[in-house]
C-alpha cells in the first residue's frame, strides 16, 4: 500500500489481466449520474456482487481504495515486494489478544485479499446456519443451508474449483469442476498422519485450477500464491468476477478510497463520498453496497454518522462494528527426516476437518479444520522470531531446516461477542479520515478448541514422523461486525444483506457472518454475494427495491 | 556459522536467465541488490547503533559485505511504511523506533558504562537478551513496552529483511523465484534440478 500508484481504469478502458499491457472497454458513468448501486470494495463480497448486478442489466460503479493489478506485470516472486498487496494505512489493534492485521487478513487493490489469498474452498457445515437451535452457541443465521447450496454450487463452477472426487466431509454434493492438485510433501506429511490415526483426510478444494481454463493456464506449483499469482491461474475475483462485471457493464474506479456514504432528507442513502486523484467526489446512487470487509465495513458505517444516526449509518441496532470475530490459527511444527520444501506448490493442500462435523469428546462449542503449510522463507522467520523469540546465531541454525519442516495450523473458530469489535480512533489516516480501533480478545471456549487443536495435531505430526514438535499462535480473517439476522433489534442487515434502518444501504462481505465456522470465508462470501445478486434482482422485478 | 554450507554451490542468482525468473523479479531483485539507499532518515549515531544491534540480531561472521539490512528500515522509516497496525500502547512507527533506539542505548549505558556499539559481542547480546526477557532498568522505556519493541520492531524487522535477500534463499536451500517455470516435482525428497541440492 503505498501513494506510488496512479488509477489505472478510466477513459473508457480498464486493465486486460490477462494480457501485458492489455486493456479492456469499460463503461464509464458520472458522478452525478445517480447509478442504480455504488458498491464499495472490490473483493470476494464487492466484485462477486458487482458481476451479478451487472449482469442482471444493473448500472453499477464499484469504488475500490486500492490498484488496478496486473498479474502478469505486477507481481513478483518476492515476498518482500509484493507486501504492497496488503492494507498498511495506519489501523489500531488492542486488547488482551490483539489481532496482528496487515499482511495478516486484508487485501488492497481490485480483487480484494483474494489476489493473495490461498484458496482455500470449503462449505460450512450445514449445522452451523442454525449454530444457536442447532448447536447451543453463538447465533442462527437468518439462511439456511439448502437456501446457500445452489450459490455454493454456482460459487464453485465460477472458481472452477479443483478438488478431490469424494470429499469426505459435508451432504452430498456435485464433483468438483476440475481434478484435485497432485499432493505436495507438506500435504503428504498430513496424509501420513492422518492414516496412521485412522483419521480421515483429503486433498483441499482450492481456487487454482489443475487445468486450463479459458485465459488460466493450470497452476504450476510456483507457491508464491500468498503474494500474488503471476501465473494466473488462481480464479481471484480479479480475474473471474472482475471481467465479467466490466463486459456487463460495471465501471470499476481503482485508488477511489470511500469516505462516507450520504444520507438524504428522506432517510434513503443519496451515494458515496470518496476520494480519488487527491480529489473529494460524490457518487450518486439509487443504492449503496458496502463490501469493504469485516474492519472497513464498520468503519465507514461510523464515518458515516449523522443526525438521523448519530452512532453511525444504519446502526439503530447499536450492533455495527460488534461481535468481531477471526479465526485463530493454533500452529504445530516439526522437523523431518525427508526433505519437504514446503515452498512448493499451493501454501495449504490438505485438510482435516474430523472436529467440524464431529460432536463427541470435545469440551468445547464450535469447530475447526486444519490444513498443511507452506511459509516462505521471510514469513517462515517472522513467525520463528515472534513466536520463539530466537534470534543471533540460533536464528540462523534454526532457519537452515527450512527444507525439512512442516507443520498444520487450524482455522478455529471464535465466539462471537459483543466486546470484540471495530470502532474509531482519534487517530486519522492520509485522507483524514478516523481509522479503526480493533479490539479482541479469546473466550475460554476459543481457548479450549486452540488446546484441543494443539494436541490433535501435534500428535498428528509424530504419528507422520516429525521431530521436535513447537507451537506457535497466529489469526486470519475478520468476519462479523454487521451480521445479518431476522430481528432489527439483534442485528444489522438482513437476510438479504439489507440495512433494517436504511432500505436502499446493502453490506456485502465477511461483516455478515453471525458465526465464523471453522473453515475459511472466502468461498461462503462468494456465494452469499451470489445469492443476494438473485434476490436483489427478484426484488427490483416485484417493485421492492 | 563457520559450518560448511548445507547447500553447497547453489546459487539462486544463477537461475536470472532462466524460467525461474521474470522481468518484474528482477528488477525487485537487481534493486535490492544494487540499490541499497542512503542514510536518510536516522542520525549518524542512531544508524551506528541499529547496525550494531542488526550484527546481533543476524551475526554474518563469514562474510565480508553481510546482508544489508539498518538501510532498509531507514528507508521504511524514511517512508513511514508500517505494517498496518500498532497497539494502541505503541507510539507511531517513527516515534517507536526513535525512542526504542535511544533506550536500548542506555540500557547498555546502565550495564556497561558505555554505548552499545562500543560494547563487544557478548556484552551487546546480554543487553539485548535482558530486553528480549522484559528486564530493563531505563526510563527511556516509559510508555514503549520493551519486549514488543525488541520483538516486533527489531528482530521481526531484521529477520524479514534477511530472510528476502539471495543470500540467505542460498544458505537455507530455497528455490526463490519461481516465475514462469514454478516446479514439477513436489513430493518427499521430490527435487527439480533446478533446485538447490543438500549436502548429503
Amino acid at each position: 500500500m503505498s501513494a506510488d500508484h496512479a488509477p489505472r481504469a478510466g477513459g473508457g478502458r480498464a486493465p486486460d489481466v490477462f494480457e501485458r499491457g492489455g486493456w479492456v472497454s469499460m463503461r464509464e458513468y458520472g458522478d452525478d449520474e445517480a447509478v442504480d448501486f455504488a458498491i464499495v470494495g472490490a473483493g470476494a463480497g464487492g466484485a462477486t456482487l458487482a458481476c451479478k448486478l451487472a449482469e442482471a442489466g444493473f448500472s453499477v460503479v464499484v469504488l475500490e481504495a486500492g490498484p488496478f493489478w496486473r498479474p502478469l506485470e505486477d507481481f513478483a516472486s518476492d515476498e518482500e515486494a509484493q507486501q504492497q498487496l496488503y492494507w498498511t494505512d495506519e489501523r489500531i489493534s488492542g486488547g488482551a489478544d490483539a489481532l496482528a492485521l496487515g499482511g495478516n487478513n486484508s487485501g488492497w487493490g481490485v480483487g480484494g485479499s483474494t489476489v493473495h489469498f490461498s484458496m482455500i474452498s470449503l462449505r460450512f457445515r450445514p449445522e452451523w446456519f442454525q449454530a444457536r437451535s442447532r448447536l447451543g452457541y453463538g447465533f442462527d443465521w437468518p439462511i439456511t443451508y439448502d437456501e446457500l447450496a445452489p450459490y455454493y454450487d454456482e460459487a464453485e463452477r465460477a472458481l472452477a474449483v479443483s478438488g478431490p472426487v469424494r470429499y469426505p466431509w459435508g451432504p452430498p454434493r456435485r464433483r468438483y469442476p476440475y481434478r484435485e492438485h497432485e499432493m505436495n510433501a507438506a500435504g503428504l506429511v498430513l496424509a501420513r498422519g492422518a492414516q496412521a490415526m485412522g483419521m480421515p483426510w483429503a486433498s483441499v478444494p482450492l481456487a487454482t485450477v489443475s487445468a486450463p481454463r479459458g485465459k488460466s493456464p493450470p497452476c504450476v506449483y510456483r507457491g508464491f500464491c500468498n503474494f500474488g499469482c503471476a501465473t494466473n491461474a488462481k480464479q481471484s475475483a480479479l480475474i473471474v468476477w472482475i471481467p465479467r462485471a466490466l463486459a456487463a457493464g460495471a465501471e470499476v474506479r481503482d485508488l477511489a478510497m470511500a469516505g462516507r456514504i450520504e444520507l438524504g432528507q428522506d432517510g434513503r442513502a443519496q451515494g458515496v463520498h470518496y476520494r480519488r486523484n487527491d480529489a473529494w467526489r460524490f457518487q450518486r446512487a439509487r443504492n449503496v453496497v458496502v463490501s469493504g470487509y469485516a474492519i472497513e465495513t464498520p468503519r465507514l458505517l461510523l464515518n458515516s454518522a449523522c443526525d438521523r444516526f448519530p452512532h453511525g449509518l444504519a446502526n439503530g441496532s447499536g450492533l455495527v462494528g460488534t461481535h468481531l470475530t477471526t479465526h485463530a490459527g493454533p500452529g504445530m511444527w516439526a522437523r523431518f527426516d525427508e526433505e519437504i520444501r514446503w515452498y512448493k506448490g499451493p501454501p495449504n493442500m490438505a485438510v482435516c476437518e474430523h472436529w467440524n462435523y464431529t460432536d463427541a469428546g470435545k469440551d468445547f462449542h464450535g469447530g475447526y479444520a486444519f490444513m498443511s503449510q507452506g511459509p516462505l522463507p521471510r514469513a517462515w522467520a517472522q513467525l520463528l522470531v515472534t513466536e520463539k523469540s530466537v534470534w543471533g546465531a540460533a536464528l540462523r541454525r534454526e532457519m537452515m531446516d527450512y527444507n525439512h519442516m512442516s507443520g498444520l495450523v487450524a482455522v478455529s473458530e471464535t465466539e462471537p461477542r459483543a466486546c470484540n469489535r471495530v470502532e474509531l480512533s482519534g487517530v486519522r489516516d492520509r485522507h483524514g479520515l478516523p481509522v479503526a480501533h480493533v479490539t479482541f480478545e479469546y473466550s475460554d471456549n476459543d481457548r479450549r478448541m486452540q488446546d484441543h487443536a494443539r494436541s490433535f495435531m501435534g500428535t498428528m505430526l509424530e504419528a507422520a514422523g516429525g521431530h521436535d514438535v513447537w507451537t506457535s499462535d497466529d489469526t486470519s480473517h475478520i468476519l462479523g461486525t454487521c451480521r445479518m439476522g431476522d430481528d432489527r433489534d439483534t442485528s444489522v442487515v438482513n437476510a438479504d444483506g439489507r440495512s433494517w434502518d436504511v432500505s436502499n444501504l446493502w453490506i456485502c462481505d465477511g461483516s455478515l457472518f453471525p458465526t465464523a465456522g471453522g473453515v475459511n470465508p472466502s468461498l461462503t462470501i462468494q456465494a452469499l454475494a451470489c445469492r443476494m445478486g438473485a434476490r436483489i434482482r427478484a426484488l427490483a422485478a416485484r417493485g421492492e427495491l | 556459522m563457520t559450518q560448511p554450507p548445507r547447500f553447497p554451490g547453489y546459487d539462486v542468482l544463477a537461475k536470472w536467465d532462466s524460467p525461474s525468473f521474470d522481468d518484474v523479479t528482477r528488477d525487485v531483485l537487481a534493486h535490492r541488490l544494487d540499490a541499497v539507499p542512503p542514510r536518510r532518515w536516522l542520525t549518524p549515531d542512531e544508524w551506528d547503533l541499529l547496525d550494531a544491534i542488526n550484527a546481533r540480531l543476524l551475526p554474518q561472521p563469514e562474510r565480508d559485505r553481510p546482508v544489508p539490512i539498518t538501510p532498509w528500515i531507514d528507508a521504511m522509516l524514511h517512508d513511514d511504511r508500517g505494517e498496518g497496525y500498532r497497539h494502541p500502547d505503541m507510539p507511531p512507527l517513527r516515534d517507536a523506533w526513535r525512542q526504542g533506539l535511544a533506550a536500548v542505548d542506555d540500557e547498555a549505558r546502565r550495564l556497561h558504562d558505555r554505548p552499545f556499539a562500543g560494547l563487544d559481542a557478548d556484552a551487546q547480546d546480554a543487553v539485548l537478551q535482558a530486553i528480549a526477557e522484559g528486564r530493563t532498568a531505563s526510563p527511556r522505556w516509559q510508555g514503549l513496552d520493551a519486549r514488543r519493541f525488541f520483538i516486533h520492531h527489531l528482530l521481526k524487522t531484521a529477520a524479514g529483511l534477511y530472510y528476502a535477500h539471495p543470500l540467505a534463499w542460498n544458505e537455507i536451500g530455497f528455490g526463490g523465484p519461481a516465475n514462469p517455470r514454478g516446479y514439477v516435482r513436489l513430493g518427499f525428497d521430490g527435487r527439480d534440478p533446478w533446485e538447490a541440492k543438500e549436502a548429503p
